[in-house]
């Protein structure tokens, strides 16, 4: 063996050795709270209404999220990957913000715009949307929080798009919208589809956010921190072990469905 | 047919400008210049792709300057050739067609005269990540054709092409320019290739355009030492290539036959690299097929090396080193050897 292999050898179990903590701290504490699961009380938990219609609002409000997301930040993202604008540092440092923002400081931010007492929220109050303790507030603050993740994602995305295949486009008698539609969105799809994935799954695991805008209805990570609260550990780790291995459950599909997409 | 006034252009480190250009209808119009020089940038005014500082674009006496790309029917094919990578073959070349809302057996009918045209009938169901350069470039062509433009524009269409398919593709883009007579601008920075399509040639530098004429007008009479540079570094003759009874070819030109390698016959130009011709005082034995004498009636001293222009006639340009220069006592009117081999001249 020569010395340079030792070297780099020792490097490459220190980094492995390191590695391995660092995967361990993520998979024990998941791995063990499902395994050591009771089956027959998880079963119970899944026929409870109330965890049952939790984890439901969950999945929903935040497909809700991403759908609005998907709607207002797909447009962004190709302006912010295909034009030029002074400020656009500084509009793209802004999306980013709300990843670092404590969450339950977002949520009291939201409730100021969205509450009943600012314009905004008097507007949308007007044509029978309210936000305080309703559907339509977990959706915000999900929105708000996990929005960055779909734009950041569309934008890289639409930036591998050749310009020039765009420019083709228009000369064989497509209008922008067109080439949009047929060029652009297509090429950038797997791109906006990992990072709509992304998005829904930081909404449902969203919870800061949320119990400031709305406690009730309760969305599962909502349940799980009011039955650890008023009845300790044992009766919130049921749902809590529930939400993981649907969230697991989805994402590994999710990932699967793309890549397999990609490979083709 | 197309007539740009004036133009005016705006690039991020340098701009375009005072560019007059006037292509007549169903010409093969070739504009040449160095890499860098703002080529694609001009084609991409011409189809309404790059915005115009000033200055006016008139297509078949229509003013164009402002029309939206999908509104002026001039196409382009790039040199990556930008094929749309998530469709077939098939679907990139019937994309304008599909546009324009064409039944579908309108929309065959043109996919099978492109490709019986192209010869690309076998390639319609694969995706283009799976076609080599020549296909690729013939489907872009297709693409571009599809859509029957007034202008086809041709932003260096052979450079990514390696050199046995350039050949090739170089006919081609001539044959289908000569059966349909489609209007085209074809940008190149490679001179031997300007030549051979050209029916006018425009050069592009610095700029602004140095010279248009036909192509002897540009290697025979360059109006600037821009020009004369791109012409100057080759030996550049029109003739004919024929057989030989021994089965060989030979390129006649002005009195003199030259041995050539080149399965092309019949009208060509011929070039030889000044750095390929070697001086003697004597006949040289050699494999060498071409051996000529002839009067050493310029020398263009640069430095290290000198440009010898020889009379036959006709003038041949010879690059030789100083040290070279010196020991054989080379001087203006001596009468000299040239020789060079027949591989060493491109038909083209």
């Amino acid at each position: 063996m020569s010395k340079k292999w030792f070297t780099t050898n020792k490097m490459t179990l220190t980094f492995i050795l390191l590695g391995l903590i660092i995967f361990l701290f993520i998979i024990v504490p998941l791995v063990k709270m499902v395994v050591t699961s009771d089956p027959q009380i998880l079963l119970e938990t899944l026929l409870d209404p109330e965890v049952r219609g939790a984890i439901w609002l969950t999945l929903y409000a935040a497909l809700l999220a991403t759908i609005v997301g998907f709607t207002l930040g797909i447009p962004l993202a190709y302006l912010l990957a295909h034009t030029d604008f002074t400020g656009k540092k500084l509009v793209e440092g802004l999306i980013d913000v709300p990843i670092v923002v404590p969450h339950t400081a977002a949520g009291i931010a939201l409730l100021f715009v969205f509450g009943r007492n600012f314009f905004v929220g008097k507007v949308f109050h007007f044509i029978g949307i309210d936000f305080v303790d309703a559907t339509a507030g977990i959706v915000i603050a999900m929105l708000f929080v996990s929005i960055p993740f779909l734009i950041d994602s569309a934008k890289e995305g639409f930036k591998k798009v050749d310009v020039r295949l765009e420019k083709v486009s228009r000369t064989l008698g497509a209008s922008p919208w067109q080439t949009f539609f047929r060029i652009s969105f297509p090429l950038a799809w797997r791109s906006i589809l990992a990072g709509s994935i992304m998005m829904w799954a930081r909404g449902i695991s969203e919870f800061g956010a949320v119990i400031i805008l709305a406690y009730h209805p309760m969305i599962a990570p909502t349940l799980i921190f009011e039955r650890f609260e008023t009845y300790g550990l044992d009766y919130s780790r049921p749902v809590a072990v529930l939400l993981i291995i649907l969230c697991l459950a989805v994402f590994i599909g999710l990932r699967t469905i793309v890549y397999r997409g990609e490979k083709a | 047919m197309i007539q740009i006034k004036n133009l005016r252009v705006e690039l991020e480190d340098f701009l375009l400008q005072g560019i007059n250009l006037h292509v007549a209808e169903e010409e093969y119009f070739v504009v040449l210049g160095p890499t860098g020089a703002g080529k694609t940038v001009l084609l991409e005014s011409i189809a309404g792709l790059y915005p115009v500082k000033s200055g006016e674009i008139w297509l078949r006496g229509r003013e164009v300057t402002q029309l939206e790309p999908e509104r002026r029917n001039i196409s382009i094919v790039y040199q990556d050739h930008a094929l749309f990578p998530h469709l077939t073959v098939k679907e990139n070349i019937v994309f304008g067609l599909r546009l324009r809302k064409q039944i579908g057996q309108e929309i065959d009918k043109s996919l099978n005269w492109l490709a019986e045209l192209l010869g690309i009938a076998h390639l319609l169901d694969r995706k283009p990540d799976t076609l080599s350069g020549g296909e690729r470039q013939k489907v872009a062509l297709a693409r571009a054709l599809s859509i029957k433009p007034q202008v086809l524009l041709l932003d260096e269409p052979l450079s990514a092409l390696d050199p046995e398919t350039r050949e090739g593709v170089q006919q081609e883009l001539r044959q289908v320019h000569d059966r349909l007579k489609i209007t085209t601008i074809h940008v190149t920075h490679d001179f031997e290739e300007a030549i051979a399509l050209a029916d006018h040639i425009a050069v592009l530098g610095e700029g602004c355009v140095k010279q248009v004429g036909t192509p002897e007008q540009i290697f025979r009479q360059p109006n600037s030492e821009f020009v004369a540079r791109f012409a100057m570094a080759r030996n550049i003759f029109t003739g004919e290539v024929a057989d030989r009874d021994d089965g060989s070819a030979i390129f006649r030109t002005d009195g003199i036959e030259l041995a050539v390698a080149s399965e092309l016959r019949g009208k060509w130009h011929a070039s030889v690299r000044p750095e390929d011709i070697l001086i003697s005082h004597q006949p040289l034995h050699s494999s060498a097929r071409n051996s000529f004498c002839g009067i050493i009636n310029h020398v263009m001293d640069k430095g290290s090396t000198l440009y010898l222009t020889v009379n036959l006639p006709p003038d041949f340009t010879c690059l030789v080193t100083r040290r070279s220069f010196e020991e054989m006592g080379l001087a203006k009117n001596q009468r000299v050897y040239i020789t060079f081999k027949a591989s060493a001249i491109h038909i083209f």
